[in-house]
């Protein structure tokens, strides 16, 4: 079964603008799928369409096999959403925030406090219960808006750019609890601007560039069309100019540094070979971006958008 | 709909009646305490000062003749206002949203939200009655009908705060109306005076005041008085409860002020 099925989504706002322009979609059950795209692509109205915070214009879209237009109820208690805006009462208590919403999705008093306890100590936001949402951390909001997206355990949990200003330590035990919830059988749709996140957790990927999709795909083999890569090369002694390699566009990015562009057909133990005839020691290696980055850029720049 | 459906409903109604109560509690010194106060010097410069020279009105003491209409201004005042800044509010701070991606119909939403108008209503005009009796004695004529004119009152008024809250785009937006349109109903509302000392145009300006009605449908349930006629006054009251919960509703399904 399709977590999501979208079918020629089309969103018109009031001032002209065309958000969506017929976008088409799938999300499988238990998937992790990334949806990318720059500011303004169209990634926000999506999901506010599909969490009923934005009217569509046309076209439909299921959840779980729910149309929203015929059981909005019944699809709408399938998914969990944590918005990229705060939208926390500052005023409310991190227990209360947590146990008021699944009370609004029928979840029982004594179940929903059980259940706060759970996804709170999860988050490493247990000891913070009784303390006022003001008085959190950016990243502690961030973290209790994925513990009350998850009170009701939804089968479908929406992230929009859920790490967002969040430091690297944080994000990355996100990582490990969002792995752990997909593997538990939870559906992650996740829109994050870290693509690095996009690669490290999704197996699916949409590209969506002004309101159409740029590219829907498996991650592997979304990466697998990436012909070249970059990387730079750090030599140990001064280079004056860019050394011939024979084959191979290399370039001179300062006295100690080199960057070489490597296609699918070439290998690097052929560029380290001649570079090594030529009497030139490597220290050190790295990618030059992120390879999805360099897809993602790729892709946005085909269709003519700022990045 | 299923028992599991209906009692889902009932625990998300519960939720936002125990969340508002949670907000008029939490913030008793803007919810109760100011038209308790104000009831209070009323009660002292229009009952005691002014009252004593002015005597009986419309055949009772003018402190008991005042004191269901004062009641029943609380109540109109701070139904309004607790479902009018409590939505907004919740708006302007987006966290409506927890309610709006959930799966509660939105005659449900709106019904949480005038329950709890009503409860802030009922607990100020609770309030308002304590201090009245302390300054004199309340009389009562007819139980149900005392209930039956606060509840009503109290579920139009926060039914209107409500749509007031849906089109606000601002809190000076949700100011306006109380200052310049309920203020001057609920005083020439008949809360001070009886309209029959008016003259006959003013009276007959004075009955397209649904507030007048309200206040006198109360104060017939205290005094057995009324300068209108009661089982009018409840038509009203009826009428307007239904017609305002339909605009919210259609405002709701619509997502006026909410989605774009």
């Amino acid at each position: 079964m399709q977590a999501l099925e979208v079918r020629n989504l089309v969103k018109q706002y009031r001032n002209g603008v065309q958000a969506l322009k017929g976008i088409d979609l799938n999300v499988a059950q238990g998937d992790f799928f990334a949806l990318l795209g720059p500011n303004g692509a169209g990634k926000s109205t999506l999901i506010g369409i599909c969490t009923s915070l934005v009217n569509k214009t046309s076209g439909s879209l299921k959840v779980f096999g729910h149309d929203l237009d015929t059981e909005l109820e019944a699809a709408k208690a399938c998914i969990g959403v944590v918005p990229q805006e705060l939208n926390l009462n500052q005023f409310e208590t991190c227990e209360t925030i947590v146990v008021n919403q699944a009370g609004f999705y029928g979840i029982p008093r004594r179940l929903a406090h059980e259940r706060a306890e759970k996804y709170l100590s999860q988050l490493s936001l247990w000891d913070k219960r009784h303390k006022m949402a003001r008085t959190l951390s950016g990243g502690m909001k961030r973290r209790l808006m994925i513990a009350r997206a998850l009170m009701h355990e939804p089968r479908l949990l929406i992230l929009d750019e859920p790490t967002a200003g969040v430091d690297i330590e944080i994000r990355r035990s996100m990582w490990d609890f969002l792995r752990e919830l997909n593997q538990g059988g939870t559906t992650i749709i996740l829109t994050t601007h870290y693509l690095e996140e996009a690669e490290t957790l999704c197996r699916n990927i949409a590209i969506i560039d002004r309101g159409r999709i740029a590219e829907a795909d498996r991650m592997d083999r979304l990466l697998l069309k990436l012909h070249t890569e970059s990387f730079v090369l750090s030599v140990r002694a001064p280079l004056a100019a860019a050394p011939t390699v024979a084959g191979y566009e290399v370039r001179w990015l300062d006295p100690h540094t080199l960057e070489v562009e490597i296609s699918k057909t070439q290998t690097l133990n052929e560029v380290f070979s001649q570079l090594t005839a030529s009497g030139i020691e490597v220290v050190s290696m790295r990618n030059k971006v992120n390879r999805l980055e360099e897809i993602f850029m790729r892709l946005v720049d085909k269709s003519g958008s700022p990045a | 709909m299923s028992t599991s459906v209906a009692r889902a409903r009932w625990i998300g109604f519960q939720t936002i009646i125990l969340r508002e109560f949670g907000r008029i509690l939490r913030i008793w010194g803007q919810t109760i305490v100011p038209s308790a106060v104000t009831a209070a010097l009323y009660f002292v410069i229009f009952g005691t000062l002014i009252g004593r020279r002015i005597g009986q009105m419309d055949g009772v003491d003018y402190m008991q003749y005042i004191a269901p209409g004062l009641i029943m201004m609380a109540v109109i005042t701070n139904a309004y206002a607790n479902v009018s800044s409590s939505f907004f509010g919740a708006k302007f701070q987006r966290f409506l949203e927890e309610i709006s991606v959930s799966p509660m119909p939105d005659w449900l939403v709106v019904l949480g939200y005038v329950a709890g108008g009503v409860l802030r209503g009922l607990l100020v005009g609770l309030a308002v009655t304590i201090i009245s009796l302390v300054f004199t004695h309340l009389p009562v004529h007819h139980v149900l009908v005392i209930l039956a004119a606060v509840l009503l009152t109290a579920v139009v008024f926060s039914l209107a705060g409500f749509i007031n809250g849906v089109f606000a785009k601002n809190f000076d937006q949700v100011n306006w109306i109380p200052t310049f349109i309920l203020t001057p109903l609920t005083y020439f509302g008949g809360v001070f005076y009886s309209i029959n000392l008016l003259p006959p145009w003013a009276q007959s300006l004075s009955h397209a005041n649904p507030v007048l009605h309200m206040v006198n449908a109360f104060r017939y349930g205290f005094l057995g008085r009324s300068d209108v006629d009661v089982l009018l006054a409840f038509a009203i009251m009826l009428g307007a409860a239904v017609i305002l919960f339909g605009v919210a509703l259609t405002l709701m399904r619509r997502g006026t002020g909410l989605r774009d």
